[in-house]
């Protein structure tokens, strides 16, 4: 059922959802979930030849996607310097003594 | 006794002044400043245990209520600046231990008690003041589960509300290190003590504001983080100024104010409780390495499974491919009538032939030698009878040539030139045609004398001789020799 659902979404992307440009948008979870489903598609078998290899291949970019995010995470430790009116006004650099 | 009726006694319609009497009557301003005077001299600085009742904050910031217990009732005040430093914010009903000077007001009549501190009156009381404000914000809905936000799976940037030193934003950026790096924008506050809520109400309001295209990033998470204390030192979590600041912020919020055991209100207005900072940080971020072995193996499936797609199509062509009649087999109906109609024709053929011979033989019974020899034998006697006899034809011959030899003879007799071979001769013009008459022959200039053997020219007149054989000398000249030869000859 869920299964089914999660194909149902895949199938209904709309097609701006499947360029890769659209990449930089989609949340992290979001191209994980799609990257899952069409994974799982691919592995049920159901998938027409011709379409599972566009399937693999935004797969692919979503896989990238992921990959790249996770990659480019590096911490970054800042304190917030607040201006009189509590509004946050800038930062920097937080040393955890 | 004095008598009802005494003059002395009682009050007159005016005043008397009475001999010996030195009590002058009081105005009531002295009357009033000398209470206040001896009220103050008297008790100064009193702690007074007492519930809070007709709690008020004035437009001013100053703050009246009265304190009572079951029997008696005292007003208080608490200016302006004490009402700030309070560390928690009165209610009805609390029971509170106050600290402050007992004065009078003489305005109204009144005593009552300038507070300048206040204190809840024992744990009971707190946890009776928790309820209450616990009761009071349920009811508004500020912790019902629908208002829950979602926690981002991966946030970009992590907001702490926390103290900028002890352990827990050690224990809390530790751990978000150990399980994916990222950044986090650390707000520094009081997290206890006088200002310690409204410090942190600012941060979370501070966070809550920041927009995306700001200078400062808009965390996608905020974590509200106080280590483990007692429940005075966890209440600035339970203000209601956090408490709503908590419920308001448009971010996803994780508190984790304490230990397990201790629940805030901050807990309760929070997306998600941690039971402490590190689990705070741990429900923030995936372990980012599990992500990524599982990104890989979602690509090794994918793979595995692009892979065995192909395959799989593969092995329903070759499937297809078995499935498909042979050529022979399909050919072997066709082929069988072909064979089939091949013999049968062969059959027919043969069969036909047989009767055909049958025919021929039959019919060749009826041609019989003899028959025609004997028709060849009466053809050859009728070609004997027509045998051609040459003696009948040679007698024929031979009198058609006898009359022919007498005709032939009489015919040379009488050959136009036969007589020039007694001599005569015969006359003819130039082109040999026979002039049998002199009338003939004057017509003409040349004339042809035709002899035995041989025949000449001859001109009847010398002139017209000469006349025609001048032009043509060198011709005539030989001729004429020879005329003359032949006429001399004569």
């Amino acid at each position: 059922m869920g299964l089914r659902v999660a194909i149902a979404n895949v199938m209904s992307d709309t097609p701006e959802q499947q360029t890769p440009g659209n990449l930089a948008s989609l949340s992290f979870e979001d191209a994980l979930k799609q990257l899952e489903d069409i994974v799982r598609k691919l592995e049920s078998g159901d998938v027409p030849l011709d379409s599972s290899i566009d399937l693999y291949a935004r797969g692919d970019a979503l896989r990238a996607h992921c990959q790249k995010r996770l990659e480019a995470a590096q911490a970054r430790i800042e304190k917030i310097a607040a201006g009189s009116d509590g509004k946050a006004t800038g930062t920097q650099p937080f040393d955890t003594e | 006794m004095s008598s009802p009726f005494d003059d002395d006694n009682g009050s007159g319609l005016l005043a008397q002044p009475k001999a010996g009497d030195n009590a002058q009557p009081m105005t009531i301003s002295e009357i009033s400043t000398a209470l206040k005077r001896t009220v103050e001299d008297r008790f100064g600085r009193v702690r007074l245990r007492g519930e809070i009742s007709g709690y008020k904050r004035a437009a001013s910031g100053h703050v009246y209520m009265s304190l009572k217990d079951d029997k008696a009732v005292i007003d208080g005040v608490i200016w302006r600046g004490n009402a700030g430093r309070l560390a928690f914010a009165p209610e009805d009903g609390v029971e509170v231990i106050a600290t402050g000077k007992l004065t009078t007001y003489p305005g109204r009549s009144k005593y009552q008690i300038v507070i300048d501190t206040m204190e809840i009156a024992g744990e009971g009381a707190l946890m009776q003041l928790f309820e209450k404000l616990k009761a009071k914000l349920g009811e508004e809905g500020l912790f019902a589960p629908e208002r829950k936000k979602e926690l981002p799976y991966l946030p970009r940037t992590i907001g702490v509300v926390t103290s900028p030193t002890g352990s827990v934003i050690r224990d809390i950026l530790h751990r978000l290190a150990d399980r994916c790096p990222s950044h986090v924008l650390v707000w520094p506050v009081l997290v206890q003590g006088e200002g310690a809520a409204k410090q942190i109400a600012g941060a979370i309001r501070g966070f809550s504001a920041l927009d995306t295209d700001d200078a400062v990033p808009r965390p996608d998470l905020v974590i509200v983080a106080r280590g483990g204390g007692s429940i005075e030192d966890l209440w600035s979590f339970n203000e209601e100024e956090v408490v709503r600041a908590i419920a308001d912020c448009t971010i996803p919020i994780i508190s984790a104010v304490g230990h397990e055991t201790d629940t805030t209100l901050a807990d309760y207005a929070a997306d998600r409780r941690a039971p402490t900072p590190t689990a705070a940080a741990e429900m923030a971020v995936p372990v980012r390495a599990d992500l990524l072995a599982f990104i890989d193996e979602l690509r090794l499936r994918a793979r595995r499974a692009g892979q065995r797609g192909v395959s799989l199509a593969k092995e329903r062509l070759q499937n297809q491919i078995r499935l498909m009649p042979k050529l022979d087999v399909l050919l072997q109906p066709q082929r069988q009538k072909t064979d089939d109609l091949a013999s049968a024709l062969k059959r027919g053929f043969e069969l036909r032939l047989v009767g055909a011979s049958g025919a021929l033989a039959q019919k060749s019974g009826a041609l019989r030698p003899a028959l025609l020899r004997r028709k060849h034998e009466n053809a050859v006697a009728a070609l004997k009878r027509l045998t051609l006899r040459p003696a009948a034809l040679q007698k024929q011959l031979h009198d058609a040539g006898d009359r022919l030899d007498r005709l032939w003879r009489l015919a040379e007799q009488l050959h136009p030139d036969r007589p020039l071979e007694r001599g005569y001769a015969r006359v003819t013009d130039a082109d040999g045609q026979t002039l049998t008459s002199r009338k003939a022959a004057t017509a003409h200039v040349a004339l042809g004398l035709v002899f035995r053997d041989g025949d000449m020219s001859v001109y009847t007149d010398a002139n017209s001789a000469r006349a025609r054989r001048a032009p043509k000398k060198k011709r005539a000249v030989p001729k004429t020799g020879k005329d003359e030869d032949q006429q001399s000859l004569f």
